[in-house]
């Protein structure tokens, strides 16, 4: 028999994601789509599935849907035909979810997915377009369906425009797994496809998960749903994996099924596998006419599609000569690229990237602002590293001003001059530097005898004496002149 | 007044000599008269037929109204009328009050007046009316034998003069039998012609409102009335509807007529057959030129409509589960709350038609079933593609028999279902199909079939209005 470190794992994991479109009005209605609204305050006789009614295509989600799929390199079908997948529940008001069955919207495509310092390439098998259940809220102290006292249904989210992406089975590691699920992400806020945040259910992931055989083929798949953060993504995957590889390692065989991950218990718990047993009874909807999607009408929307974030990591780096990291920072969020492309354009493009990359980052990280809305505009963060370019004030000084500009909004001249932050320049300088080299005699002597180490000593005694105005580049050069005439 | 035809009434109408009210008045009249007897509606609505007729007369007085306003009409429970409870023949949706009305409807004009809901078979699954869970209604020709179906009440009501005219659904035969079995005219428009948005769906690809009247003439204008494109049904069509009554009278000369060989052979009743044999021949005398006709494939029209058919419904009435609306039986939890409800609310029809068209769509039955009778309905356009490639209107029976005795055919579905032999391979090909009555045979009412192409209304109507005349049968023989 073989013992656990005799024996190699290979993870084998395929995603599923759902991904509520960035539309103003449903899928097949048209009621508006608010999000925290008061239950079923939007809803019609479409939305509640009432006799006689009759859902009509709503465009704008077969656009971004078709956005998506050209962000995922897939091909966009000429003829996509809805479907109805019938099952019983109370959140679906018709009795069946029209969505698309045998003939999606996309076909084949790909993601590439930085993980650590790798690309991982990860296959993406359909793309299709369907309408979200309403909300089923339990009453009661679980806050589930088993063993709560009533149920209650909120309409406003049924019939909300959903994309769902197939990814093929080829994700190595959960981590790889959570890169792919961020990534995405990305994606759909970069080109508007989605918001995409997980905390509101707009983007939701299911994984197949199994651990290959020693021969190379699959082994049996289980199937993970409802991993409703990053985090838990590659949690619940990891814990997945442990479960399987637990019975592996004792002899016995994995049993096909659908789990639950409990972010409380850290733990994966089976799912009733009966209420999972459907035959959904797919058939082509007769109330909606096949989508035909003429290739003048993809072009054109490829042609309107803003940059994809690989693209423009890419760009970054060839443009403005930014690290790949840095490239990788800064085109993580839309907003932010845009910001620093405001920037850059004014000022050295390095400098750009190390001021917001660096301390706008994390002031907004601190306080949680959004980039779009801060105080710090682009405006005032070319003006601050202007005063720093041109000497005006020290690279410490004006981390305290940006500081300032995050807070107030106030200009970084304005707030130099409040402050008195200015940088103590030109004569004023010259003359700390020879009265720190007057009183420093020692130091001053192994300088000169090459020892290159204490030269921080004394340009932090001219800091010290500046009370941190000085330009810390200057007075290096200053103190070398003077030492060496 | 209660003699004339509807548009000879909305013409007096129009002109001042009678107004919308008195009609109103006269057809509550009838129907307190013969309600008893017939059972043609589920929900007479006299009080708001005389509201709405007030005001069509006001409107008249302060400017204008549509052609065909003003005359009283009833309508088929399956259609959603805002306000007025609809029930589709079903216990399931007993007290089921809409919140909109069926564009159909509201196409028609402002102020419909509504004599009354007619009586169906529950949602619209039948041929006889047996089927509704409101008890059946009577053919006013004899009232022991049924009215057709599933638009049995429609037909009977206007055949009884409860109303001038009346909207039925058409799915498989469900305005062109029962209008066929009553003696009166029903079309079955183009698929898409007449919006379905508010027709509680049975066969959502094969659904279509229909007009269903007294004479022709009534039928194009109740059906300029309600024709037209819809937003909210992207099934309907997006062309322009044409004047359907201006080329009525422009006879069959020149035209050429087919017969189907497919649906004149023995399953059809001799005394039927020659009905329809006699109308051909008089349209052959005024001027039209006739053929015989082959649809190879009408054989197999009948099976794969009740794969379709079945398929639809077992989908479109998942959405009557208690939940939101109609009937809900209380149980302790929700899936034996469903099994409950839909126990309790449907009726053994639509209980046998939910497991047929469920099998049908079943993993493993889904290839041998539903997609084999998609086949069977693409074989049907074809035939149809042809043979009108030839021939402008082709001709048969509407039903292959008169009107049978209530009960004969009830324990047998099989039986049943032969009712639409004649009139299922229009409706798999979308085709528009009107009957009209061609004669009496056994002292009953016997229908003819016309059908032409994909939105040919105005030339079948003209046909049919030819037809009619030469059948020699009107409105006033009924008894
Ligand atoms: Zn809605």
């Amino acid at each position: 028999m073989q013992t656990r470190e005799e024996r190699t794992y290979q993870a084998v994991i395929g995603l599923e994601f759902h991904v509520h479109l960035a539309t103003t009005t449903k899928m097949f209605c048209g009621c508006r789509l608010v999000y925290g609204d008061e239950p079923n305050t939007h809803t019609c006789p479409v939305c509640l599935g009432h006799p006689g009614t009759l859902p009509v295509i709503n465009e704008k989600a077969i656009e971004l849907g078709v956005m998506a799929g050209l962000a995922l390199n897939c091909d966009v079908a000429e003829r996509a035909v809805f479907a109805r997948k019938n099952y019983f529940y109370p959140d679906l008001p018709k009795g069946y979810q029209i969505s698309q069955f045998d003939e999606p919207i996309c076909n084949g495509g790909h993601l590439d997915v930085p993980v650590g310092d790798e690309t991982v390439r990860v296959g993406i098998t359909r793309l299709h377009l369907e309408e979200d259940a309403a909300k089923n809220v339990h009453v009661g102290v679980s806050g589930r369906m088993h063993g709560s006292v009533g149920s209650m249904v909120d309409f406003n989210r049924g019939g909300t425009p959903l994309m769902e992406i197939v990814t093929e089975p080829d994700i190595p590691s959960p981590e790889a797994a959570r890169a792919a699920a961020n990534h995405l992400k990305e994606i759909m806020r970069a080109i508007g496809v989605s918001e995409a945040d997980m905390e509101k259910g707009q983007l939701r992931c299911d994984a197949n998960v199994s651990i290959r055989n020693p021969d190379g083929s699959f082994g049996t798949k289980t199937e993970l749903k409802n991993m409703n953060s990053f985090r838990f993504v590659e949690r619940g995957l990891a814990r997945e994996l442990e479960r399987q590889q637990g019975i592996l390692d004792s002899g016995g065989t994995v049993a096909q099924t659908t789990l639950h991950y409990d972010p409380e218990t850290d733990e994966v718990h089976e799912l009733r596998s009966k209420e999972f047993a459907h035959d959904y009874r797919y058939f082509p909807e007769p109330d909606l006419l096949p989508l035909e999607l003429s290739e003048a009408w993809v072009r054109e929307i490829e042609s309107r599609m803003p940059e994809l974030p690989d693209a423009m990591r890419a760009r970054f780096v060839e443009d403005y000569g930014l690290s790949p990291y840095d490239a990788g920072v800064l085109t993580a969020d839309r907003d932010l690229a845009v910001y620093y492309e405001a920037v850059a354009a004014e000022v050295d493009p390095k400098q750009a990237a190390n001021w917001i990359s660096g301390d706008l980052r994390s002031l907004l990280n601190e306080s949680g602002e959004e980039v779009s809305n801060s105080k710090a505009s682009p405006e005032r963060m070319i003006e601050l590293i202007c005063l720093v370019r041109d000497g005006a004030i020290s690279r410490s000084a004006a981390r305290d001003v940006i500081g300032r500009v995050f807070e107030t909004g106030d200009s970084p001249t304005a707030i130099v001059e409040r402050e008195g932050l200015a940088s103590v320049g030109g004569d004023e300088l010259s003359g700390v530097i020879e009265e720190v080299i007057a009183a420093n005699p020692d130091e001053v002597g192994r300088v000169k005898v090459g020892d290159k180490k204490v030269m921080g000593f004394l340009i932090g005694q001219v800091m010290k004496a500046t009370r941190g105005n000085a330009d810390g580049g200057r007075a290096r050069e200053i103190l070398l002149q003077k030492l060496d005439s | 007044m209660l003699d004339l035809t509807a548009a000879a009434l909305a013409q007096k109408i129009r002109e001042g000599e009678v107004s919308s009210h008195e009609a109103a008045e006269a057809a509550n009249h009838r129907v307190e008269e013969v309600e008893d007897r017939i059972h043609a509606l589920l929900t007479p609505t006299p009080e708001i037929a005389l509201e709405r007729a007030g005001r069509v007369d006001e409107r008249l007085r302060n400017g204008g109204i549509k052609p065909w306003e003003g005359v009283p009409l009833v309508v088929k429970d399956v259609l959603s009328t805002k306000g007025i409870r609809t029930t589709c023949g079903s216990k399931i949706l007993d007290d089921f009050t809409p919140l909109y009305d069926a564009s159909a409807l509201v196409n028609f004009g402002e102020d419909l007046v509504l004599i009354g809901k007619t009586n169906m078979d529950e949602f619209a699954m039948g041929s006889s009316t047996e089927n509704s869970a409101y008890g059946p209604t009577r053919n006013p020709w004899d009232l022991g034998r049924v009215p057709g179906g599933s638009s049995g009440g429609s037909a009977a009501a206007v055949a009884a003069g409860e109303g001038w005219w009346a909207l039925g659904t058409d799915t498989g035969g469900s305005v062109r039998q029962p209008a066929a079995l009553c003696g009166i005219v029903g079309l079955k428009p183009t698929y898409g012609r007449v919006s379905r948005y508010g027709l509680i769906a049975f066969g959502s690809s094969l659904d279509c409102i229909g007009p269903m009247t007294r004479d022709v003439r009534d039928s194009a204008l109740l059906l300029q009335a309600i024709a037209g494109h819809d937003s909210l049904d992207s099934t309907s069509a997006n062309a322009e509807v044409p004047d359907y009554l201006a080329d009525l009278e422009g006879g069959v000369s020149g035209l050429k007529v087919g017969v189907v060989k497919e649906l004149m052979d023995e399953r059809i009743d001799a005394g039927v057959r020659g009905v329809v044999e006699n109308v051909v021949g008089g349209l052959e005398e005024a001027g039209a030129e006739v053929g015989e006709v082959s649809l190879p494939h009408a054989y197999y029209a009948l099976e794969a409509y009740y794969i379709i058919a079945p398929a639809e419904i077992s989908s479109n009435l998942s959405r009557f589960d208690g939940v939101r609306f109609g009937l809900r039986e209380t149980a302790d939890g929700v899936h034996e709350m469903y099994r409950r409800t839909r126990e309790r609310g449907f009726g053994d029809e639509a209980k046998r038609r939910i497991m047929l068209g469920t099998y049908a769509l079943s993993s493993g039955y889904y290839d041998a079933y539903y997609s084999q009778a998609q086949k069977v309905r693409t074989r049907m356009i074809r035939d149809f593609r042809d043979a009108l490639s030839r021939y402008d209107v082709l001709i048969s029976p509407t039903a292959p028999s008169v009107a049978f005795e209530i009960g004969a055919k009830s324990d047998d579905p099989l039986a049943m279902y032969l009712q639409d032999i004649c009139a299922v391979p229009a409706s798999l090909a979308g085709i528009p199909a009107i009957s009209v009555p061609g004669g009496l045979s056994e002292g009953l009412p016997v229908g003819v079939q016309l059908m032409s192409d994909h939105f040919t209304e105005p030339m079948l109507l003209r046909a049919a209005r030819a037809a009619e005349e030469v059948s020699g049968f009107a409105f006033s023989q009924r008894p």
